[in-house]
């Protein structure tokens, strides 16, 4: 498994979920492509569908319409398949955790892998976890 | 029996299946880069590729929900071998002049067959997405199909005596210079150039698979090995197609002294070609795709055969 574990440190194919985001975050996720950060650099590159992810990138409070919706999408995803949290609302709910429709953050509904905080985060905060989440694997 | 050993060896490993894979999949990463500099970005690392293709070897299949599971597993393998039975057939008639009769016809049907296994298989995934794709697809080869075979015609009228054969196309350019030197054939790489960037469904032609909208279209419902096969055919035709421009049009491959080097010019100088038009074109809606191959460009494909048929 030496080769494909390489492959799988050399080319994350991100998949980007807006649980319930306010797009701010989405938005930096964007400026990651851009070129002055330039993630292909390091083969990593948004993908349309969820059946060719290896990272999902959950984003947003999870309100509780979306909680269903996105562990199907996790149950989707060919396995090995990494979840980062991201944003403050992805991480604990910020400010939304008193909410009368907040389901709880990501790890309360699927295995959360890193977490990136932040609202939103800056890309090289985005990057530095992405960093983190490699070493781990 | 020693035949036929050395015809397998040809199709799995030298220009054949292997081979094949992989010069497309380093030509990927070429696309990729060209695409990234004129982006003003610096691009993946060489191996990029490679390390996507392991990583796809690695994961699991998920086979959706109503899914036909043999349909949706054969129909790529399919297109695979079609495309590495073409660069078989094209540098077998470079390296030792070997063809038969009907050589042209069999390429021209071997290169449909790839995106016929996608329209198969996306038909067979059982998702709605797919489906308008595979349809989308299906209605992008009616469209380039005319201008394309009218384009290939134009050099086998232009060789005297006509031949289907490969080799004597390869010939008759070996003897009386290249196609390309003539206004006609000029005219019908132009147009087979524009049909190129449908058959590998690049923009301004992605229709069929359509990113933003379609989510990968006719890719869509393909994880882990079987989206590597998806993944290889389409790198496959990105070098089969160049290298059947080469030898239609441009004096074939040259694999010997200096001529190794001429030819991989050649190749660079289309496969740029391509990457340029991928990269400064917008999608275009598959109903502007159909009239523009069926209007101006088999028009401009028709004016190349009549030149053709007056000599030029």
């Amino acid at each position: 498994m030496g080769a494909t574990g390489w492959g799988f440190k050399k080319s994350l194919w991100v998949f980007h979920l807006n649980a319930g985001a306010c797009n701010n975050c989405d938005i930096e996720v964007l400026d990651c492509l851009t070129p002055r950060f330039d993630v292909e650099r390091f083969g990593i590159k948004l993908v349309g569908s969820v059946k060719h992810a290896d990272v999902l990138l959950v984003s947003g409070s999870v309100p509780r319409k979306v909680v269903p919706d996105m562990i199907e999408t996790w149950e989707q995803a060919p396995k090995p398949c990494a979840v980062v949290a991201l944003g403050s609302c992805g991480c604990t709910g910020g400010i939304f955790r008193d909410g009368y429709n907040f389901a709880g953050p990501v790890d309360k509904h699927i295995p959360v892998d890193a977490y990136i905080p932040g609202c939103p985060p800056r890309p090289e905060a985005i990057i530095g976890g992405i960093v983190k989440l490699i070493g781990t694997l | 029996m020693a035949s036929t050993l050395s015809m397998i060896l040809y199709f799995i490993i030298f220009p054949g299946l292997v081979f094949t894979a992989v010069a497309g999949l380093m030509t990927t990463w070429v696309d990729r880069k060209v695409s990234a500099l004129v982006q003003w970005r610096v691009g993946p690392p060489w191996y990029q590729p490679f390390a996507d293709i392991l990583k796809l070897m690695g994961k699991e299949i998920v086979i959706p929900e109503g899914a036909k599971r043999t349909g949706f597993l054969v129909a790529p393998l399919a297109g695979l071998a079609a495309v590495a039975l073409v660069s078989t057939m094209l540098w077998l008639a470079s390296m030792r002049g070997t063809g038969f009769v009907g050589d042209l016809i069999g390429v021209i049907y071997l290169l449909t067959i790839p995106s016929l296994g996608m329209i198969i298989g996306a038909s067979a995934s059982g998702n709605p997405l797919a489906s308008i794709g595979a349809s989308r697809e299906m209605k992008l080869i009616l469209a380039y199909e005319l201008p394309f075979v009218i384009a290939i015609f134009t050099a086998v009228t232009k060789v005297s005596p006509m031949t289907l054969k490969l080799d004597g196309i390869l010939e008759y350019q070996a003897v009386n210079g290249v196609l390309l030197g003539n206004l006609s054939c000029i005219i019908a790489f132009v147009v087979a150039i524009l049909c190129a960037q449908a058959k590998l469904t690049y923009p301004p032609f992605d229709i069929p698979e359509a990113e933003t909208e379609l989510m990968d279209g006719t890719h869509m419902e393909y994880s882990g090995p079987a989206l590597a096969v998806v993944k290889v055919t389409q790198a496959m035709m990105l070098f089969t197609l160049p290298v059947f421009f080469i030898t239609i049009f441009w004096g074939g491959l040259q694999l010997t002294g200096w001529g190794i080097l001429y030819t991989i010019v050649k190749y660079v100088i289309i496969v740029t070609i391509i990457v340029l038009i991928k990269n400064t074109n917008p999608r275009v809606r598959i109903d502007q795709a159909v009239r523009f191959f069926w209007g101006p460009v088999t028009v401009l494909a028709v004016i190349g055969m009549i030149l053709a048929v007056l000599g030029l």
